[in-house]
């Protein structure tokens, strides 16, 4: 049993999310930083797809009861487990773990060997910010069962902080003839951010065709425009469909580092 | 003639002539392997995929596709803005307009289980309102533009709202959890 002693400021169950249901407008959800994620869940030896919590900005304070064999991942925050630091991806058995603020990135991943035992929606057991499914996010004093799902061995990931370069690679398109160049511009990343979209601020956008946009389907990573010229970066929980003209797409391998973007930061975008 | 845009390295988004090409495209893509998400838009349909790019041949005058279910909705037709759809639109008989066309579901977003249905009477498009609620009520049927819907959740929304079903459009414990699902037909009935 895990008892959430302080959440901080968001706190929610994620795992690998709800693919396949676009097409009845459920978006795909899950961990915004997938790769912290499954380090997190490797760490402790817990199958892939494993329900983790994600913590947001700064780090929750949670009582494990028995003491369990947790693991942090992601952005770097201090973690202390009954007093001791806890670096980041190691993993150890506890029974009180506090974790500080963000300091580079801003989503800390926490792993419990069995993983976090809720009710899954739609066969995922992830807080949809946009539409509200899956558990809502955690406050002080819930109370979660842990699982018991766990017959890995313990892995050591690759690595387990994510590197935050301040340069995401993209695939141009599909609206890419619509606007001028992306490439040229350091964009800040507005504190108005969340799971669903990432807000970007500087000069406008360019654009070069006036038609308006019949809705289409979009992806997480699109860097979508609006008539303000001010690019969206979608999330995970972005909504399926969007009338706003799509310029590029970051690519699948930096989308981890999209999901750490803090905001008054800034972001480039190359082609790779 | 379509035409494939790539959308990301893991996706691509192709062009269709029409909403009907699209939906017949999707069925057929979503019909093979390989594929996580296959998404009709108004005149689009967007693929994605997980490891290597499935075969993506999409001459889709070659597919056949069963028309979708029929779906019949219950509707009071009490909404607020019945009378400025009236004025906008120059027709008296809003309900049997509205009642009887056959209407098709376009695409799904916005919300989970929210329908964009075309087929509607050329006179029944109107534009969203200037400036959008901040909540219409689930079972809120509407129009705006070409589309029809049904808002399957309180939301906020700018659709001009005809009446209301008591139907429910979206239930995460059914399978499938929306109603009404890209192709599906659509009549509304007064009630």
């Amino acid at each position: 049993m895990l008892t959430v002693l302080r959440a901080g400021p968001l706190l929610t169950v994620q795992d690998a999310g709800r693919p396949g249901l676009a097409h009845l407008g459920v978006p795909p959800s899950g961990a915004a930083d997938l790769l912290s994620y499954d380090a997190a869940n490797a760490l402790v030896g817990n199958e892939p797809g494993a329900a983790c919590l994600e913590a947001t900005l700064a780090g929750p304070a949670l009582r494990f009861d028995p003491p369990a064999l947790v693991a942090v991942a992601g952005a770097e925050a201090d973690a202390r487990l009954d007093g001791e630091p806890l670096p980041l991806g190691e993993a150890r058995e506890g029974a009180l773990l506090e974790l500080g603020r963000c300091r580079v990135g801003i989503r800390a991943y926490v792993a419990v060997r069995g993983g976090i035992d809720v009710e899954p929606v739609l066969r995922s057991c992830s807080h949809d910010l946009l539409t509200g499914l899956g558990p809502p996010p955690l406050r002080d004093g819930d109370v979660v069962r842990i699982g018991q799902r766990s017959s890995n061995r313990c892995q050591t990931p690759g690595r387990c902080l994510t590197p935050l370069g301040e340069t995401l690679t993209v695939v141009p398109g599909p609206r890419t003839d619509w606007f001028g160049s992306l490439l040229d511009t350091e964009w800040r990343v507005s504190p108005a951010s969340n799971r669903i979209g990432i807000r970007l601020e500087g000069p406008p956008l360019e654009r070069l065709r006036r038609d308006e946009l019949l809705s289409e389907g979009v992806v997480t990573g699109s860097v979508q425009v609006p008539p303000s010229g001010q690019p969206i970066l979608l999330g995970p929980d972005h909504p399926t469909t969007g009338g706003y003209p799509v310029v590029a797409v970051v690519r699948g391998d930096d989308l981890p580092l999209a999901g750490q973007l803090a905001p008054g930061t800034t972001v480039c975008f190359s082609l790779g | 003639m379509t035409r494939v845009l790539p959308a990301g390295d893991h996706g691509a988004l192709i062009e269709c002539d029409d909403n009907a090409a699209a939906l017949r495209l999707a069925a057929a893509l979503r019909a093979r392997c390989g594929f996580v998400d296959v998404v009709p838009g108004h005149r689009t349909v967007l693929v994605t995929w997980a490891g290597e790019r499935p075969p993506l041949d999409v001459d889709d005058a070659a597919f056949e596709t069963q028309p979708g279910k029929l779906v019949e909705v219950p509707v009071r037709y009490d909404g607020p803005d019945l009378a400025d759809v009236a004025l906008l639109s120059g027709v008296d008989d809003l309900v049997a307009l509205h009642t009887a066309a056959e209407y098709t579901v376009a695409f799904v977003g916005f919300v989970p289980g929210f329908a964009y249905l075309l087929g509607g009477d050329e006179r029944l498009v109107v534009p969203r309102l200037d400036t959008p609620r901040e909540r219409v009520p689930a079972g809120s049927v509407a129009v705006a533009g070409p589309y029809s819907a049904v808002y399957p959740r309180d939301s906020p929304g700018g659709w001009r709202l005809l009446g209301t079903t008591e139907l429910v459009l979206f239930d995460a414990e059914s399978d499938p959890p929306a109603l009404l699902e890209p192709g599906d037909r659509v009549r509304f009935v007064a009630c």
